[in-house]
This record gives C-alpha cells, sequence and structure tokens, in this order.
C-alpha cells in the first residue's frame, strides 16, 4: 500500500523533470503557433477598467513584513506608503508620510508627519501608528521575515501626535532608503487586533491602492482609493488590478494572446524576442538591481591552501570569462557587465576599479605563476541559471580549469557554503531594491558566513562607510573597499539581470531598474 | 470478516503513521528550513533568529511528537509560507483536486468502458485497432503537450474556454479531458482483457445457449464480472489523480493540493508538506482498504489476511 504513495511521488517527480526538460521546445512550439494563430479578437479591459496581471511564484503572505518575494514588494508599494519616497527616476528622497526629518544625532532620526491620512478602514494616521508599526516588527518575537529591513531600527518614540524619532541600533546612514523602501506604516488599532496572519488576507494601508479581495497566492484584486491623499506617488489611473498567480509560463503567453491577461513579466529572453516580432503587445526590457557573480574561496575554507587561496588563480579565473559574450548571446536586453562588487545604481558603488579583461592566454599565463601549469579541477556550484554556468564551466575548461557545475537547491547551496564546504559558485544578490551599496557589499566582506576572503583592511573600511553620516567619506570608503576587491579579485563581478515586460498596447508603463512594477504608473493609452 | 477489517486497519494506520516518519525525516534532509524559510535574502542572524523563532533547534524526534500530538486533534499548525493556518489553505487547494479527480475518473471511466468492451467483442478488427491507437497516444503524448494543444485550440484559436483559472465550471473542462485522458489507456485495457477472459467462460456460453440476448449477455453477465479488477484500478489511479495532477494543475493554474504539495516540497514548508502526505496516504489507504473489502466480500477466498 504504502509503495503506491512512493510510486505516485516518483512518477510525479519524473513527469515534472521531463517537462522542465521539454518546456523550452514545447514553448518555442507555443509561440510560433501563437503568432500563426493569434486572431484579431482582443477583448478590450479599457472598457471596464481592469488591468489584468499575471503573477509567476505563489505569493506567501500581502503583510510586506512576512514575504520576501518581489510580488510582495509590488504589492506592497501599491497597498501601504514609507515615511519617505525615493523618486525612482531622480533618486530624490520626497517626504511622504512623513514630511520633514532631521538627524538629532547619529542614531536619532526625528520625523514631522502628514495630517489628515487616513487608513483604507477609516482609521487616521499618527505617531501611534509609527510607534506601534516599528515596535511589531523590531521586536524578534515577532517573526518578521525580512529581518534586515528593520533590524537596523532599535524603537521609536513618540514625540507628540505627528512627531516621532526612531531610534537606530547603531549609526546607519542608509536609513532613509529603507524608509522609502522595505519600512511601511501599519494602522496600529487593526493590526494589533488581526496580526500578521489577518493582515496578510486583509490587507489595510493608506496607499494608492485598497485590496478588496486576496485567495491566498493565488488571487489578488487591488481597487483605487479614491481618497488618497496628495503625495509624492501619483493617484491610481487605472481603476482595478486583477492579479491571477499562473505557474506556467506557457499558460501566462496564452492568456496574454487570448486577450484574459494584459500585463506579464519576468519572461525569458527568447520568448520576449519572438512576441516582439508579432507587434500586437508592447515588450520592454529593463535592467534589474540583481548582479550576478563569482565566489571564490580565497581563506580556504573548503580546503586549506586550495587553488583559490592565490590571488593570481583568482585573476586568471577573471580574465577567462568572456562575460561580455555571456550577456550578448544569454542574456541580453538591458543586462550589462558589472566590475565592482555591487550594481552601478547604488549609492558609494564605483565602476572604476581594476578591471579583468577576456584574455584566455594571460589567464593561461597566470596560472603557470601560481604553480598551476596543467591546471586543476573543481565544483562549480549554482542554484540558478545553469546556462549560464555551463558558459562559464566551458570557458574556464578552455584555460585548462576543470569546473564541474553542481546544482543545488537555494537553501542547500547556502547552508553548504556557509559550511565552509564550497569552493566555487554562481550567485546572484538583488539587494532587495536598496540603492545603497551597504546592501551588498557589506553583507559579505564583513567577516559574515558567507565572506570567504576575510580582509581586515576591507572590513575596517566598510565599518567607516556603513556608519558615517558624512556622504562624501562613506563613497571614498566604498571605493576602497571595492577597489581591494577587485585587485584581489575575491569575487568576479559578472553581469547585471534584466527583466522583460509584455503588455497590451493599450497599457502604457515605463518599467524602473528596481524591478518593482508600480501600478500607479500604468495608465490606459 | 470483521477480524479480516480489522486487521487491514491496523496495517493501514501502521503505513499512514511509517509515512509521516519518512517524509518528516526526509525534508531535513534537503536543507536547514530555517534557510529556506527565511528566504533568499536572508542574513545569518535572519536565519538563527527564525530557526529559534520555529524551533527548527529542538530535538527530531520532539518536534514530530508535537506535530502528530496536534495533527492528530485535526490542528496542523500554521504554513511557514503561508502565514495561515494549514487547515483552511488545504481546504480550499483540496475541493479544487477532488473536483477535478472525480471529474477525470468520470470522464476516464466513461470512455474506457465502452471501448473496452467494443475492443473485446471483436479482438483484432478495426474498432480494437482505433482503441488500442487511442490508447497509446494517450500514455505517450505527456500531459502538458496536450494541455497546451487543447489551449492553443479552445483558447487562443476559437476562443470558447479561458486558458487557465477556477472562476467557473467552464475552467475544468480541459484539465478533465487531460487527466482523465492519461488515466484512460490503463482503464479500457484492463476492460478489454477482463471481457475478452469472461466471454470465453462457461456462463456465457450457458446465458447464450438460454437466448439470452447479445447486449444482456455483455452487460449484465459479461461486463459485472469483467468489471471487478477495474474498479480496484480506478480506486488506485483516483490516488493517482489526488496527488499526482501535479502538471495539469500548474498548466491550468489550477491551484490544488497536488501542485501545493509541490510546491511546499520546494520551499520546505513543513507544515504543509506534512498534512498533504499523511492526507494523500490517508485517500490511498482508504481507497487500498476499501477494495480490499469490497474484493473480500465478493470473493470469501481473499478474506484470509
Amino acid at each position: 500500500m504504502s509503495d503506491g504513495i512512493f510510486r505516485a511521488a516518483g512518477v510525479a517527480t519524473m513527469t515534472r523533470s521531463a517537462a522542465v526538460m521539454s518546456h523550452k521546445y514545447a514553448r518555442a512550439g507555443l509561440v510560433a503557433l501563437g503568432i500563426a494563430l493569434a486572431s484579431s479578437s482582443a477583448y478590450a479591459d479599457k472598457a471596464s477598467d481592469t488591468l489584468s496581471v499575471a503573477f509567476t511564484k505563489e505569493l506567501e503572505s500581502v503583510d510586506s513584513y512576512f514575504n520576501s518575494a518581489r510580488e510582495g514588494v509590488v504589492l506592497q508599494r501599491a497597498i501601504w506608503d514609507g515615511l519617505i519616497y525615493r523618486d525612482p527616476k531622480t533618486s530624490e528622497y520626497i517626504g511622504n508620510l512623513a514630511t520633514s526629518w532631521k538627524w538629532v544625532d547619529d542614531t536619532t532620526l526625528e520625523l514631522e508627519l502628514r495630517k489628515g491620512v487616513k487608513f483604507h478602514n477609516g482609521e487616521d494616521f499618527d505617531a501611534d501608528d509609527v510607534v506601534y508599526t516599528i515596535e511589531f516588527v523590531t521586536n524578534p518575537a515577532n517573526g518578521a521575515k525580512t529581518q534586515r529591513n528593520v533590524n537596523w531600527m532599535k524603537n521609536a518614540e513618540k514625540v507628540d501626535q505627528y512627531t516621532v524619532r526612531i531610534h537606530t541600533a547603531g549609526p546607519f546612514p542608509a536609513a532613509l532608503e529603507f524608509l522609502s523602501g522595505p519600512v511601511s506604516m501599519y494602522p496600529n488599532e487593526y493590526y494589533a487586533k488581526v496580526g500578521p496572519s489577518g493582515m496578510g488576507v486583509e490587507p489595510v494601508g493608506t496607499g494608492p491602492y485598497k485590496v478588496v479581495k486576496v485567495e491566498p497566492g493565488k488571487h489578488f484584486v487591488l481597487e483605487a482609493n479614491e481618497n488618497y491623499f496628495d503625495g509624492p506617488k501619483s493617484k491610481a489611473k487605472i481603476g482595478k488590478i486583477d492579479i491571477r498567480t499562473i505557474p506556467d509560463i506557457n499558460t501566462q503567453l496564452a492568456e496574454l494572446m487570448s486577450g484574459s491577461i494584459d500585463f506579464i513579466w519576468q519572461l525569458p529572453a527568447d520568448q520576449a524576442e519572438q512576441l516582439a516580432l508579432m507587434d500586437k503587445f508592447t515588450v520592454a526590457n529593463e535592467s534589474t538591481m540583481r548582479i550576478g557573480y563569482l565566489t571564490m574561496d580565497a581563506i580556504g575554507h573548503s580546503k586549506a591552501g586550495g587553488p583559490f587561496s592565490h590571488q593570481k588563480v583568482r585573476q586568471a579565473v577573471s580574465h577567462a570569462v568572456d562575460r561580455q559574450t555571456i550577456v550578448d548571446s544569454l542574456l541580453k536586453g538591458a543586462s550589462k557587465v558589472v566590475h565592482s562588487a555591487c550594481f552601478p545604481s547604488q549609492f558609494g558603488c564605483t565602476g572604476d576599479v581594476a578591471t579583468y579583461d577576456y584574455n584566455p592566454e594571460k589567464a593561461k599565463q597566470l596560472l603557470v605563476e601560481a604553480g598551476y601549469p596543467d591546471g586543476f579541477t573543481v565544483d562549480l556550484y549554482a542554484y540558478r541559471d545553469p546556462n549560464y554556468a555551463q558558459a562559464i564551466s566551458s570557458y574556464l575548461t578552455a584555460v585548462g580549469i576543470k569546473a564541474n557545475v553542481r546544482m543545488l537547491q537555494y537553501s542547500a547551496l547556502r547552508e553548504q557554503q556557509m559550511k565552509g564546504e564550497v569552493p566555487f559558485s554562481l550567485q546572484s544578490w538583488a539587494s532587495y531594491s536598496v540603492n545603497d551599496a551597504s546592501a551588498i557589499v557589506s553583507e559579505f566582506f564583513k567577516f559574515g558566513a558567507l565572506d570567504e576572503a576575510h580582509d581586515e583592511e576591507v572590513k575596517g573600511w566598510l565599518d567607516v562607510a556603513d556608519s558615517s553620516t558624512d556622504p562624501e567619506k562613506r563613497k571614498e570608503y566604498y571605493a576602497k573597499a571595492l577597489n581591494k576587491i577587485a585587485e584581489q579579485a575575491y569575487w568576479l563581478p559578472l553581469f547585471s539581470y534584466n527583466a522583460n515586460y509584455i503588455f497590451t498596447k493599450e497599457v502604457s508603463y515605463q518599467p524602473t531598474p528596481d524591478e518593482v512594477l508600480r501600478f500607479v504608473e500604468m495608465s490606459w493609452n | 470478516m470483521l477480524v479480516f477489517a480489522f486487521k487491514r486497519l491496523g496495517l493501514a494506520i501502521l503505513v499512514a503513521l511509517t509515512v509521516s516518519v519518512l517524509s518528516f525525516g526526509l525534508l531535513f534532509l534537503s536543507g536547514d528550513p530555517a534557510t529556506a524559510v527565511a528566504g533568499e535574502g536572508a542574513t545569518e542572524t535572519d536565519i538563527e533568529a527564525i530557526s529559534a523563532f520555529y524551533g527548527f533547534d529542538r530535538p527530531f524526534i520532539v518536534q514530530y511528537g508535537e506535530w502528530l500530538w496536534n495533527a492528530m486533534r485535526g490542528d496542523f499548525g500554521q504554513s511557514y509560507y503561508f502565514q495561515i493556518p494549514v487547515a483552511s489553505l488545504i481546504a480550499d487547494r483540496l475541493t479544487i483536486t477532488m473536483t477535478l479527480g472525480v471529474c477525470a475518473i468520470i470522464f476516464a471511466l466513461v470512455i474506457a468502458i465502452p471501448l473496452g468492451v467494443a475492443a473485446a467483442v471483436r479482438p483484432n478488427s478495426i474498432v480494437d485497432r482505433t482503441a488500442l491507437f487511442v490508447s497509446v497516444l494517450g500514455q505517450a503524448m505527456p500531459s502538458f503537450w496536450f494541455g497546451l494543444l487543447l489551449i492553443v485550440l479552445f483558447s487562443i484559436k476559437l476562443g470558447w474556454l479561458a486558458p487557465s483559472g477556477t472562476q467557473n465550471w467552464h475552467n475544468f473542462i480541459m484539465p478533465t479531458v487531460v487527466l482523465g485522458y492519461y488515466a484512460m489507456p490503463a482503464i479500457m485495457r484492463l476492460t478489454r482483457a477482463g471481457m475478452l477472459e469472461v466471454l470465453h467462460a462457461d456462463y456465457i456460453r450457458t446465458a447464450r445457449a438460454k437466448g439470452a440476448g447479445e447486449w444482456r449477455v455483455l452487460f449484465k453477465h459479461a461486463l459485472r464480472n469483467a468489471i471487478i479488477p477495474v474498479v480496484s484500478l480506478a480506486a488506485v489511479q483516483m490516488g493517482f489523480m489526488l496527488g499526482g495532477s501535479i502538471v495539469v494543475e500548474s498548466i491550468f493554474a489550477l491551484h490544488g493540493a497536488g501542485y501545493l504539495a509541490w510546491e511546499s516540497i520546494a520551499r520546505n514548508d513543513l507544515p504543509t508538506v506534512q498534512a498533504l502526505i499523511l492526507i494523500f496516504s490517508m485517500f490511498y489507504i482508504a481507497f487500498t482498504f476499501l477494495s480490499d473489502l469490497l474484493n473480500a466480500w465478493l470473493d470469501p477466498r481473499m478474506r484470509v489476511a
């Protein structure tokens, strides 16, 4: 009897992997068929003022402190507001739920709040809401999932009804960036009553869209908030947003072609190219803040005195991989090669560091100098993009480094790496869309379990840069750290990722590099 | 008969327990659950905090015991991923999967049994060959491909059916056909084989000899006997459809229990996976138990446990 269960599980797994393998061909076929069959019958949803959007991933919870997904950020920006707003075009900080702010000392930020703002349920917004939200999410016992978004705050204090002070755990210059990003304000009375699980099902915020329906993970309906305050985010121009989770990309395409979905995103490059040929949809491409990089075990966690403990071997790897060709033929779109360990738009990020051109001869020579004239064999670990890993592996083979690609689940790879069992890996990091270099370089080079450089000098510089309140000083010290990382080739930064956005020609939208869909910026043509 | 039933029931419960222990253990082997719960962006301190919060740092046996005790009282805990009670999450998803499973098995039976009978009446005729072709095609065609073909035809070209979703009953037509078609060939072949065997039996000759009409012979005398193994097979197929409709649920965006199980494994959502495995194994065990009883009732020789 039990046999049946295992058999079914086995069949399911096999079917799934067969499906994945054959999907590529099926997809190409479907697009081709679709092009041939796409009828002229477009069901205009403009008439009903409803934009239908597809998500690929089942979102865990709409409560933004209890999910770590891109889709969650998208909903968060529509439903809630932060105290501050960063203009996606100019990167300038503007008041949102706070109208002005000042640093009282290195760890105290005082904010004046906007008056007359109401939550979707009619509750008034004031200092009590700010204090309650911050106290709730910074308390580890409440289990907020994205701790790094909140644990820089120690607590909050009400000065009067419309003035609050936020006390940070230490000097934290990126505070404004976090207050304009992941930290949104919740209604204190409602949140106290329903908690995260209630908020996840019936979310209440101040934002430009209010939620009218949540079927956990699969269906979300938003409606324009008619009473939205006159703030830096514009008011909603589209009346209703209907979001369905459709896990299969082919089905999303079919929905798009049959006119029942108006907007999809994160489509692979090959399909986006073919859809662009149809000339029936707008195909937009924009860079994201995710960058790819190779980690090399410089301190010899995995093997004392292993090949990557030699700077010349790391430099040889850097010269061996033709990143531009990988970008041109695999990533395409708005992706670019990156040279330093951060995303170019981030505060403190500089591309003015030691660079490594594609030069296999030089790579071979460096290997000889390092004492590996015949190269060596190593496992290249990865958790996504097996095709990029294979491309990198074949470039390395060409200079004598035999890199066997090993694909693992993200959590398994991360765990092995923390235990110091990963000599070489292809990784990526999206910095949580935080536009500050600390969100990436300080995350990985300050002696954490994922730091495979353990460079005292780099750590010292990053400590200064992370806690200084002088922007120029911060830039200077990030530059020092990034320069040394590049010169030592602790990482090989590879490229920035990109995302495709496909939508009907009835919709007008300009995607932003932070890969956050902003429904308020969408309108009917 | 009662002793037999109790023995079988005891065995069934032991199997359910074994399955739950195994699944509980296997999940811990696939990676640290705290890392998976924390998600891609988490730092080490996040992971430690989460590990302590959910109690992953406690001994395995304590975690398992606590879960089992609560599960027996109908409390499967909170989904780590969705942050809502597992029971309510599964209730919603299971309704979809059961609807799909029942529709698909009915679809499969309604097509496969008459086809199997027709094939058996004239073996190696054109009817038999056609039925064979249809069943081979059903086994050979991957369901994701068949599903996409239906979508291209009925949604994109003809515009009759919505490609995906669960808004109304129309949404279940294509998934039912795809899933049912997958289950059909085995039922058809078994009906054919059973009928061929039975049609050569003495009592059929007797029935014919006493002048019973051909339809009466086929459906009253022959099929009633030939169908017994088919009922057992259908019960097993039904169990498979509840847990194994992952691909179909994914293509048609049905968000049923099969897809939930698959995704929950990838997300290390332990409470959901454990509850689902328990429920799926209960279905298997219940179906197998019922078919054991049914067979024993039909055939006393099988009452020896």
